[in-house]
């Protein structure tokens, strides 16, 4: 089980890298693109969270058969999730860059940035701040949604549960163990997100944990 | 150049949002070391005509000529070269929240005059000395009050050292007790020869220190002429009716 929680987190953060970045670079062509770029990357996340996930790791599949990729499922695992976590973090992009305050944008522009410069360092860096909780919460769900990831034969934490459920009959202390490496797997990274948040903590600008006096 | 052709000419500006019009045939022109002031009541379009002169407003028409160079919308660089040139001050400063007092100063000098990270860091750390802020260097935006925020603001903008700056109502956000400080750093900016347009209400700093008032009222330039003319005892002008409403409040 401790190889199928190797693969499990593969598969997790092979999926939230893939999300991290075209989830950004979405969340940045919603906001400032052209109005048919926008309505693209709205048509995207309706797609992919209108679909369940075993549905589309099922076509995932006979997408690489029919494209003739080699049909190995922790590719087709991270691949799958990747594009459904782009669909979510991009919402959560978007949101962080709607909450920022108004004129940051527009102050760069008139300092003679480029639209693509004050992207990157005004921008950006102000949102990724403001993402980290809804980022954590990303990893907390994609963490369990991996587990159906077993349908297609990837050697998960579910897989090698289930493998030996079957062949020792002791599923009820096998599914326990599973569901316990699940639960520090993602207390552990929300913890460390924590931190990371708390190390990020701008005075006046994020919150700090624990210092959210209303 | 020859002497007498002006550092900033702005011609026919129209801005339109659907079917109203907020700007309507605005033209300015400002020789070097001018001061010339905005008036009018809210919505005359004062903000909107200080953002169509730097395009982050896009004017539906007109044209704009900075040291004769004619500016277009259509060419990315010599825009953001212009916008480099053009200081704005806004009125609620828009310091960049993640950043340091220093950072916010050095950023745009690394990015866009491509300073190295060292010189960037010299040069801002003068401006804001300049502006009294030598000890607030690591202090981010929100640990500032309002007036040390504005100041932060002049320091960012004239690292860049602008050509002309525009100053869209700049103590009008402050408390105020804080306004002094920052009318002090225009009043030093003026004395030094520093090219301005501001709108502002302060009527008796622009009594002092401008070179030429612009009336605007729904869109249009409607009076324009030095405060001596304006504001004389016996003058009946818009704006000599506008001053007595400020003074009698």
């Amino acid at each position: 089980m401790l190889a199928g929680s190797l693969v499990t987190l593969g598969i997790v953060f092979g999926a939230l890298s893939i999300g991290l970045i075209f989830g950004l670079f979405f969340a940045v062509l919603q906001v400032y693109g052209k109005a048919w770029q926008a309505a693209l990357v709205g048509i995207y996340v309706f797609l992919f969270r209108g679909f369940p996930i075993i549905v589309l790791l099922f076509l995932g599949y006979g997408f690489f058969v029919a494209l003739g990729l080699p049909a190995n499922p922790f590719m087709i695992s991270c691949v799958v999730l990747g594009c459904t976590s782009t669909a979510y973090q991009s919402q959560i992009f978007r949101g962080a860059i709607m909450s920022l305050r108004a004129g940051q944008f527009k102050a760069a522009r008139a300092l003679g940035m480029t639209d693509w410069q004050a992207i990157r360092y005004i921008i950006i860096p102000q949102a990724l701040r403001l993402s980290i909780p809804g980022w954590s919460n990303e990893y907390s769900i994609l963490l369990k949604d991996s587990a159906i990831c077993f349908v297609l034969g990837t050697q998960d934490i579910m897989a090698k549960t289930s493998f030996a459920a079957a062949r020792t009959h002791e599923h009820l202390a096998l599914y326990a163990a599973a569901g316990l490496i699940y639960f520090i797997l993602t207390l552990v990274v929300v913890k460390l997100l924590s931190r990371l948040e708390n190390k990020l903590h701008i005075p006046g600008f994020t919150q700090a944990n624990g210092d959210n006096n209303l | 150049m020859t002497h007498a052709s002006p550092v900033l000419d702005v011609r026919h500006i129209k801005f339109k949002v659907g079917v109203r019009t907020i700007l309507d045939d605005c033209s300015l022109t400002l020789n070097k070391g001018e001061l010339k002031v905005l008036i009018g009541p809210s919505g005359a379009g004062k903000s909107t005509f200080l953002q169509c002169i730097n395009f982050l407003q896009i004017p539906d028409s007109g044209e704009i000529f900075l040291e004769g160079e004619q500016i277009t919308t259509n060419n990315v660089k010599q825009l953001c070269s212009y916008r480099s040139k053009v200081g704005m001050i806004f009125q609620d400063f828009k310091l960049f929240d993640h950043l340091t007092a220093l950072d916010n100063v050095a950023i745009a000098l690394r990015k866009v005059r491509k300073y190295t990270a060292s010189a960037a860091k010299d040069r801002a750390m003068q401006e804001l000395e300049r502006v009294n802020l030598g000890d607030k260097t690591e202090l981010y935006p929100a640990q500032l009050s309002g007036g040390q925020k504005q100041r932060v603001a002049f320091a960012r903008a004239l690292a860049m050292d602008p050509i002309v700056l525009l100053l869209d109502e700049p103590t009008s956000a402050l408390d105020p007790e804080l306004v002094g400080e920052v009318l002090q750093v225009i009043r030093d900016l003026a004395a030094h020869g520093m090219t301005m347009i501001m709108a502002t209400h302060q009527m008796d700093f622009i009594r002092a220190i401008s070179t030429e008032i612009i009336f605007m009222e729904q869109g249009r330039i409607i009076e324009q002429d030095s405060p001596a003319n304006l504001l004389a005892p016996n003058c009946e002008s818009r704006t000599k009716q506008f001053y007595n409403t400020l003074q009698s409040v």
